[in-house]
């Protein structure tokens, strides 16, 4: 048996100790804000916070998280309000909107870590998040916003 | 998350409310069209047609609120926000207090709902004016007949009814009740507003309604539909197309944790039309459960006739096919003489691999199927392609066959096929009506994709002794989408050659357009933007080839081909299609694809000094009846590594409703077109497509993403034009004003994509 938190809440699991994280929050919790992308840490979809580390939620399985702290972009803020979600507004950041659950997650680690990137650490931070609407141009624009660069 | 209301009562058709409560809906026209006996054209040539009546689409609630049904798929384009703008606009409603829901599937009762072509507002705009015009009326109606005042003297704003004379006002809310048991007003009796008074049509920056559920993660994908008491399936599918399930051990599996049971599914008859694949399916208590338990299957396949497919091979067996005369499919002039009488021939083929539509989230859907009907939650570009498979397939009549259409996380052709939809049916069948979950995983996205096609595009031109072009010969060889649904088909159909094959506009006297013969070995579909990308890739690369063998400058030539603005009449070009549109209406305006590529070329500052390693390319293209024009700055260093500082986009779609989402659209064209260009492919071997996920079918990252992209929206008030499309026409010129720009960068000339490390020194 597995304990760690949600978003603040506690989680207990019994099941097979391989289920990745992603698989948990989405079928067995039912929060589907982390997306499913490629299951092989090739995309970002499935981006999540543990333990303040940006984490592909595909590839934490629930046997190695016993006591941590995972946030996901249902958590990430209690209003929606967070500077990278009203820059992501502001903008209208999303075409499908599918990968942008990650791509924010992926963003407020980055700007928690570098308040003020630069264009390069932009996208070296983001360069594993597939956006295939390609909404670029604008996630590198919310980040800057966000960031009060621009 | 709230889980999906139960399947009851299937057999309403929709639940109507404010505005439409106690009224029967109506399934008709409002009024038929003036000449029902024409060809049709446009939406109203599309199955289901175009439907107008506000009763259907519209509803007002006591406190106000409208409610306007959307239904097209929301797929990024933005749809659910700019639809709202044109009803809050002509029905002048407040757009804060306008929500959009989606509609269920149902093309008898909403029209057509096939959300491709790029057609969403090139064909909805005037419905949806009419919808909410007649509304209006409806209102005014109402409020005159309260007040007891002549209508003529009220008028609408801002979410109410006034009567200037006696300064009386009246809210939407207050009057729904009454105004929806009115008579809808005749077509004819509709006053539309002048383009003048719009508000919010054309307005650059409203937010989009979805915003919220993006940036939080509430939005409901597809992927996220939850069902009471749902279980989890995904299926190994033969991996060569045709090929069928021999024999299999699932004892394996079985022992897996959470596996609760294994279905064998039958291979379809090729051709297989949108038919699943077959295979063996594994459902489980979730999705982890469910791909582990497929991992120990073992399956024994047989892989039919398409055992042997390859992609270098068939390459080769293309061009050979490139080299000889084919069906000839436009023909003005004599191009044989021409070419025999040029001062100088010149000639290049190019070619293009398949592609998968990779939308990010990949085909998903939740069925439920028990004695009493289907009900199916999914993203899915077309419903109704959904219902009648399941009505078919179940034997049941349509109205059992409830379709919830979610949020689509990326389409570009994939989700207009109804295959997973079908698979979901089929496990939930098979576990006795429990609601089943089917997913694709990356994996089984990019192997059993509908795949773009493969292309070898050859081009031919005879010039005279000033350079001008006299002879036009282009050779377009590649698979067809028609191998889905006959035997061995082995032309490109009409709407496959009228993708810039065909409907080349140049101010040329001879040109032939040949067809040779292709044959499919896999399964061939629609990818954003379709035949358009191999055809405009080679054109316009081969245009900027010309110049660059006269010594001409690339914009300068290809606006000389272009030649003097005209308008170009379809069936003159040997263009059948048209988009389906009505050629009166969209003759080729040679002025407009003219001005896109000015507009491109000032933008990006044209024939403006570049350091060493950096170029500048051009392309335009006619698409979806949209014009575009692209500017790429290419820059190659010593060691051929390529980055792109720099695209400007020119575009004219005729009236632009939403700008915010037009450029939207057009960023996106550019980041899906470099993509294509420098990474994009699918190889097959021994029938089985080589790349598994996006480590062998790479996308554009942000770090290769060119570093600034402008849109330049051309003559976006034109709206006494009929609209064009939006989502595609972008995509067409973006690879080839690559290739260009990599040529002026540094001489190199692309001729087959992906670019991948063809620019690379040891
Ligand atoms: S789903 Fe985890 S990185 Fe793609
Ligand atoms: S917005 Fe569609 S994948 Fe990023």
């Amino acid at each position: 048996m597995v304990t760690f938190t949600v978003n603040g809440k506690n989680h207990t699991f019994n099941g097979d100790p391989e289920m990745p994280l992603l698989w948990y929050l989405r079928d067995v919790a039912g929060m589907t804000g982390t997306k499913f992308g490629c299951g092989q840490a090739l995309c970002g979809a499935c981006t999540v916070h543990v333990d303040g580390t940006a984490l592909r939620s595909c590839q934490v399985l629930l046997g190695d998280i016993g006591g941590q702290a995972v946030i996901t972009i249902e958590g990430l803020s209690a209003d929606g309000m967070h500077p990278v979600q009203k820059a992501w507004r502001d903008l209208n950041v999303a075409q499908c909107g599918y990968c942008q659950s990650g791509q924010i997650m992926q963003a407020a680690a980055l700007l928690k870590d570098t308040p003020s990137p630069s264009d390069g650490d932009i996208d070296s931070a983001m360069s594993g998040n597939i956006c295939r609407c390609g909404t670029y141009p604008r996630i590198r624009a919310a980040i800057k916003r966000a960031s009060g660069r621009a | 998350m709230t889980a999906f209301p139960p399947l009851t009562n299937v057999s309403r058709r929709a639940v109507l409310f404010g505005v439409a409560t106690g009224v029967l809906v109506l399934t008709t026209r409002l009024s038929p069209p003036a000449h029902a006996q024409e060809k049709k054209y446009g939406g109203d040539a599309m199955a289901g047609g175009l439907k107008d009546d506000p009763r259907v689409f519209l509803s007002i609630a006591d406190d106000g609120t409208v409610v306007l049904l959307c239904n097209r798929a929301e797929m990024g384009q933005g749809i659910r926000t700019s639809w709202g703008m044109v009803v809050a606009d002509e029905l002048e409603a407040d757009l804060a207090r306008v929500k959009v829901v989606q509609s269920k599937g149902d093309q008898a009762l909403y029209g057509n709902q096939n959300t491709d072509g790029s057609r969403s507002m090139r064909h909805h705009f005037e419905p949806l004016r009419r919808i909410a015009a007649a509304a209006r009326q409806m209102l005014e109606q109402e409020a005159a007949a309260r007040w007891s005042v002549p209508v003529v003297e009220i008028k609408s704003e801002n979410h109410g009814v006034v009567h200037g004379a006696s300064g009386r006002r009246l809210d939407f809310g207050a009057l729904a009740k009454g105004a929806a048991a009115r008579p809808v007003p005749a077509r004819e009796t509709l006053a539309l507003k002048g383009q003048s008074q719009f508000r919010y049509i054309g307005k650059d920056g409203i937010p989009l309604i979805d915003n919220d559920g993006f940036v939080t993660g509430k939005a409901v994908y597809g992927i996220d539909a939850r069902v009471d008491g749902m279980a989890y399936a995904v299926i190994a599918r033969p991996p060569v197309y045709g090929g069928k399930v021999k024999s299999f051990d699932a004892q394996e599996t079985l022992k897996v944790p959470g596996v609760l049971k294994v279905v064998p599914i039958d291979a379809p008859a090729i051709p297989s039309t949108f038919q699943p694949l077959g295979g063996v399916a594994v459902v489980a208590e979730n999705t982890f459960a469910a791909i582990k338990g497929r991992s120990r299957l073992v399956i024994e396949w047989d892989d039919g006739p398409n055992a042997s497919y390859d992609s270098v091979q068939y390459r080769k067996s293309m061009e050979a096919a490139a080299g000889k005369p084919g069906k000839v499919v436009r023909n003005n002039g004599d191009v044989d003489a021409a070419l025999a009488g040029a001062a100088r021939r010149i000639e290049a083929s190019y070619y293009l691999p398949h592609l998968a539509q990779a939308p990010m989230e990949p085909p998903t859907a939740t069925a439920r199927v028990t004695s009493e009907g289907c009900e199916v939650w999914c993203s899915v570009q077309n419903p109704e392609a959904i219902r009648t498979d399941l009505a078919r397939r179940f034997k049941m009549p349509l109205d059992r066959i409830v379709v919830n259409a979610l949020l689509l996380g990326g389409g570009f052709g994939r989700k207009s096929k109804p295959d997973f939809a079908s698979e979901a049916a089929i496990l939930s069948h098979a576990m006795g009506g429990r609601p089943v979950k089917l997913t694709f995983t990356r994996e089984d996205d990019l192997q059993h994709s509908f795949f773009h096609t493969a292309s070898v595009e050859r081009v031919e031109a005879g010039l005279d002794a000033a350079g001008k072009p006299v002879a036009w010969l282009h050779r377009t060889v590649a698979p067809t989408i028609l191998a889905l649904f006959a035997p061995d088909p082995k032309h490109e159909a009409p709407f496959e050659l009228a993708m810039g094959a065909v409907d080349m506009p140049f101010a040329i006297a001879n040109v032939r357009v040949e067809n040779p013969e292709a044959a499919a070995h896999t399964r061939v579909g629609w990818f954003r933007s379709v035949s358009n990308i191999p055809h405009a890739f080679a054109v316009q690369s081969f245009v900027a080839e010309l110049a660059a063998a006269l010594g001409r400058d690339p914009k300068d030539y290809l606006l000389e081909l272009i030649g003097p603005d005209r308008l170009i009449d379809a069936t003159s070009m040997s263009d059948a299609w048209l988009y389906g549109e009505d050629p009166k209406r969209y003759p080729f305006d040679t002025g407009r694809l003219r001005r896109v590529t000015e507009k491109a070329a000032g933008e990006a500052g044209w024939g403006r000094k570049l350091p060493e390693g950096r170029g500048l390319g051009i392309a335009a293209h006619r698409s979806f009846v949209s014009y575009a024009a692209v500017v790429v700055e290419a820059a190659v260093n010593a060691r051929g590594v390529l980055t792109i500082p720099r695209v400007d986009i020119a575009f004219d779609c005729g009236g632009v409703v939403n700008p915010d989402r037009v450029r939207s659209q057009l960023e996106g064209a550019v980041v899906q077109g470099i993509s294509l260009a420098m990474l994009g492919e699918i190889s097959f071997k021994n029938g089985r497509v080589e790349q598994k996920n996006f480590d062998g079918y790479e996308l554009t990252r942000i770090d290769a993403s060119p570093a600034e992209i402008r849109t330049h929206l051309v003559d976006t008030t034109a709206f006494d034009k009929p609209l064009g499309g939006v989502g595609e026409p972008g995509v067409p010129p973006v690879a080839p004003a690559l290739a260009n720009a990599i040529f002026a960068a540094c001489g190199k000339r692309i001729r087959s994509l992906p670019i991948r490390d063809q620019l690379r020194k040891a």
